[in-house]
Order: C-alpha cells, then structure tokens, then sequence
C-alpha cells in the first residue's frame, strides 16, 4: 500500500496520546491504591491530560488531510454498526473528551472520595473518569487497528497482531513521553515510568518482530491464476489499460525499491526500540529530563517509519492486475 | 431478487478497447459531472476509468497466446466494499444488485477501494470521490431509449458481442445461459465476494475433418446406381431439358 503522511500521523499521534493517558492513569492507580508512595503531584496529571488530548487533537487534524471531502467528515459517524472506520471516528472524540475531563477533574481538584472501597480506598471523581477514559482509549486502540486488521486480503495486515501492535506501540511511546514529563517536572515518578517504559518498548518489539516473521513468510492467497481465472502455471501482463500508470498503480504500491523499505524496516528497529531502550535505561539512575526526552523525540521518529513500513509492507491483490504499464 | 451482470466472453475479445471508450464516453458526460483526465496529452496522462481492458500473454513463446482481459466493477453479492464505508455512500441496491457511489455524501477516504481485491474502484483526483462502474444506471432504465439501446454503453459498443447484460439470478436469461452453458466463472473465488459479473473462458473451437469428407468416396451408399446415364455426353443435358 501507499502510505500517506495523513494516516500515518494519525495513527502515531493518537497512538502516543492514548499511551500517555494510559501511563497518568497506571500512575495515578499505584498511587491511590498505595502500591507505591502516594502522588499529590496535581500539576503532573493537568499537563500530562493536556499533552494527550493535544496530541489527539493533531492527529485529529492531520486525518483530515487524507480525506477527499472533510467538510464531509460529520457523515463518517453514521455507518458504525458496519465500518470500523466509523467507529474510529466516534472513538476518537469519545477519548478527546473523556481525556481531557479526567485532567479538568484534577485541574478542579475533584479529589472528594465519591464512594470508599473494601481497603479503605476512596474513589474520587478523576478515578471513574480515568476509568471511562480508559475505555474510550481501548475502544480507540481496537478501532484503529482493526480498520487495517478487517481487510481480509490485505494478509498482512489481517492478524490479532496488528490490534495488538497498535496497543504496544502507542503505549510504550506514551510512557517514554510521561518518563520525560515527570523528569521534566521534577516529580519522583521517572524511575516508575522509565521501568514501565523500558517494559512496553521491549514487549512492544518483541510482538514487531513476531510480526515481520510471520509475514516475511505470506502465503498469498490470490495469483494471477485466480485474478483472471486463467489456469496457468505461465501468465505474464503485456498490458494494464493505461499508458501513464492510474489511481491503482499510485495507491496500492509504496512506489520505493526493494532495499529502501528494507533499510526502513532497519531504521524503525533502531530508532523505536533499541536507542529508547538505551536512554530510558539511562534514566533510570539520571533524572535529567533531556534524556528521556531524547528517548521520545527518537522513538516518535522511529514510530513514523515503523507506521511507514507497516503500509509499504502490505501487498494488496489488485496489484496483480497492474504489474506492466505496457 | 435481481441481480444486474456482465458476462465477459475472453474467448471472443479482441482487446479493441471500444467499451474502455465507449464507457468514458457516457459516463463522463453524465449528470455526475466529467470523470476527470489529467495531462491527457502530456508525458503521463492519467484519469479516470470504469472500464479497462489488460492484456495477459499465457504460456511460452511460441506456444502462446494473448488474452484480453476487461475489468470492471464486477457488482460482488457480498461486497466487501460497502460495509467499510463510514458513510454510507457505498451501497448495493436491493432492486438490482448495483453496487453504487451516493457521489455527494463520499468523502474520498479512499477506504474502500483498499477493500475491494480487483482494484475496480478509482477516485476522482479532481472532484475527489470514489468512482466505479455503475452498470450504466442511467441508461439501463431510461425510458426515452429505445429498448435494445437499455444496456450499458460498454455493451452497445463491444464489435464482438463479448459482453453479455443480463439478470444473472434469472436462469433463463441469455447471461445465466451463457455462465452455465459455457463454463462461466468468478475472479478471485478465495474471497467469498461472490462476483456477480462472470467471465467465459478461452474455447478451442477446431473441426475435425475426415480423408473422405475431402475426397468424396463415389456413391458410397449406391444411391445414384440409377442416374449412371448421366455420365457427362450421355444422359440428357440441362439444355435439353429446357429445349423441350
């Protein structure tokens, strides 16, 4: 497939605004169920809230971008009960919202316990927020990857991995962002947040890699043979109908050499996984906020080529009907 | 339930390209607005169409032979277009079984043409919707034609009569003749999409022809045993006859 810098953005910056959401709200829960010193660090909770939903709202944004018609877009939350696309669409404003009135309750210090649990923990209003965002950032994370793992015959793509790659790899990036933030705020949670990052980058590489092996060995479902309904072992196009290549010659090929989306492939390893890796670890005994912040600018880029990859790699069947231009 | 179709003789096609013209030519003067070409007389012209013709070369040279192939919407009965649409302005019509684009509420995510296998889908780059064949709706129906002009432009124009239109769920129709009477098949049949449109395929039509149909054995049954006086210089010439 193609990829377009529209989707591609989409899918990381809400990918690292969901994660981001997801590491305030760990951290809030270690906190409030004591299973680590207790957090009074409102401030971290309102920024971290604020820098998520921004992210979204930019991904939000640059999706527009790929779309024909965005005056348009409104209609796109009609057809749910079919289109995970559709459902993207309703998940993406339901975890705007629900993000950023989890940070509005801390910012208006919502912290009255509303009920008290069995161990004497109060639930207050920013935990059942936080719950409910929680939700709306899962429902996200599953309509986002299953608008690409749906499509059958793109076989790629059509795996329990792609959901749960698009889960690992948006949190992992969000916890390396909270590392940074915490660091840069001066709050005692970097060395929680590193641990939790280094986790999810290490788990999230892990199932990558489990994934580019079980596509490097695809057995495409579709041949010539099927596609013209020609049984031969020896068919080869003189001809596609257009002189100048078409929409299906643009949109469904990456348009780069063999080696380039290999070095891509080489690129998005290093950059998303290993050199985060290596700062995080370096955080974790150094509480300079430059060092997981390098750890984010590069894992944010290596995220752009994994997402890159992730189309290049994807070899759709109509692209055995457009093999010759003439 | 009807189903529209088209059934694609390959055995007869000579890749001429008329229905590729003849299609362009209709739709893109259609109340939907022109279908959009670029550069068209440029370095690299390019547009839109809902209707190719291919050209695939089987076998090996020089036992070969060239098959054209023209790919179009193929109107699946389980479109896997249509559900992914976020909009709706995909739909298959429950009349017909025309699989369609509402041109006003699309909104050119392009989703749907990563959905459909055969690449049959192309966006408009100037209006910037998705387009497809529509089995020339607007002429199928229109009563100011004259009945055998209902068809698609594509059929109307084909010099070969390699495109047949009809009503594939209709067993008596000329189309559901032909797919059952001469092997029609589907594109891609791994899918499940169940295309309504069918393709024929390449036939050998040789004759066998025996020694004696060439030379004719003399009388073989003895059936002309009583005209032996019409040896030539013999029996009665036709001007005799007409002499009488």
């Amino acid at each position: 497939m193609h990829p377009a810098f529209s989707v591609i953005f989409l899918t990381t910056l809400i990918g690292a605004g969901q994660g981001l959401f997801l590491a305030l709200f760990t951290g809030q829960i270690f906190s409030q169920f004591k299973l680590m010193p207790e957090q009074h660090e409102v401030n971290f909770f309102i920024w971290g809230s604020a820098l998520a939903t921004l992210l979204l709202c930019v991904g939000l944004f640059a999706s527009f971008f790929h779309l024909g018609h965005p005056e348009r877009a409104w209609r796109t939350a009609t057809k749910w009960r079919t289109s995970w696309l559709s459902r993207e669409v309703i998940a993406l404003p339901a975890a705007i919202v629900t993000i950023a009135a989890y940070g509005l309750a801390h910012y208006l210090g919502w912290n009255t316990p509303l009920l008290t649990m069995p161990g004497g923990t109060g639930v207050d209003a920013t935990l059942l927020l936080g719950l409910i965002a929680t939700v709306a950032t899962y429902a996200l994370f599953i309509c986002t990857g299953m608008i690409y793992g749906c499509i059958k015959f793109l076989q790629e793509w059509h795996t329990p991995l792609t959901v749960i790659n698009f889960i690992l790899l948006g949190t992992a990036s969000g916890f390396t962002i909270a590392t940074a933030l915490s660091a840069y705020l001066h709050i005692g949670l970097v060395y929680f947040y590193a641990n939790w990052a280094i986790f999810f980058t290490v788990v999230a590489l892990i199932f990558r890699v489990a994934t580019m092996l079980r596509n490097r060995n695809i057995n495409p479902k579709s041949d010539l043979r099927s596609a013209i309904g020609i049984n031969h072992n020896n068919i080869r196009q003189m001809a596609q109908g257009s002189m100048g290549g078409s929409f299906n010659t643009r949109e469904y090929f990456h348009g780069k050499s063999a080696a380039f989306v290999k070095s891509i492939k080489y690129i998005f390893v290093v950059l998303a996984f290993l050199v985060p890796l290596f700062f995080l670890v370096l955080s974790l005994n150094n509480s300079a906020y430059f060092i997981p912040l390098i750890a984010v600018l590069v894992q944010y880029v290596g995220l752009l080529a994994e997402r890159w990859y992730f189309f290049a790699d994807a070899n759709h069947p109509q692209n055995l009907y457009y093999q010759q231009i003439s | 339930m009807t189903q529209l179709a088209l059934v694609i003789d390959l055995n007869v096609c000579v890749g001429c390209h008329a229905c590729v013209t003849s299609c362009k030519e209709w739709n893109t003067s259609g109340e939907a607005g022109p279908m959009v070409d670029k550069y068209a007389y440029g370095e690299n012209p390019t547009g839109t169409f809902f209707n190719r013709v291919q050209s695939f070369e089987i076998g090996t040279y020089p036992q070969t032979e060239t098959v054209h192939f023209p790919k179009s919407c193929l109107h699946c009965e389980e479109p896997p277009c249509v559900p992914v649409c976020p909009t709706g302005a995909s739909y298959k019509r429950e009349e017909d079984g025309i699989v369609l684009v509402d041109y006003d509420k699309c909104i050119g995510c392009k989703y749907c043409s990563w959905a459909c296998p055969y690449g049959a889908r192309e966006i408009d780059e100037k209006q910037r919707v998705m387009k497809k064949c529509t089995l020339c709706v607007d002429r199928i129906y229109d009563e100011a034609l004259p009945v055998s002009e209902r068809k698609p432009a594509c059929v109307m124009s084909c010099p070969t009569s390699a495109r047949l239109f009809g009503d594939v769920h209709d067993e008596n129709s000329e189309v559901s003749k032909a797919i059952r009477e001469r092997a029609g098949y589907q594109l891609m049949p791994e899918w499940g999409t169940k295309p309504a449109n069918h393709y024929l395929p390449r036939r050998k039509t040789e004759i066998k022809i025996h020694k004696d149909e060439l030379e004719r054995v003399d009388n073989p049954l003895s059936k002309e045993e009583r005209l032996r006086h019409n040896e030539p210089g013999k029996g009665p010439s036709l001007d005799d006859m007409s002499n009488w």
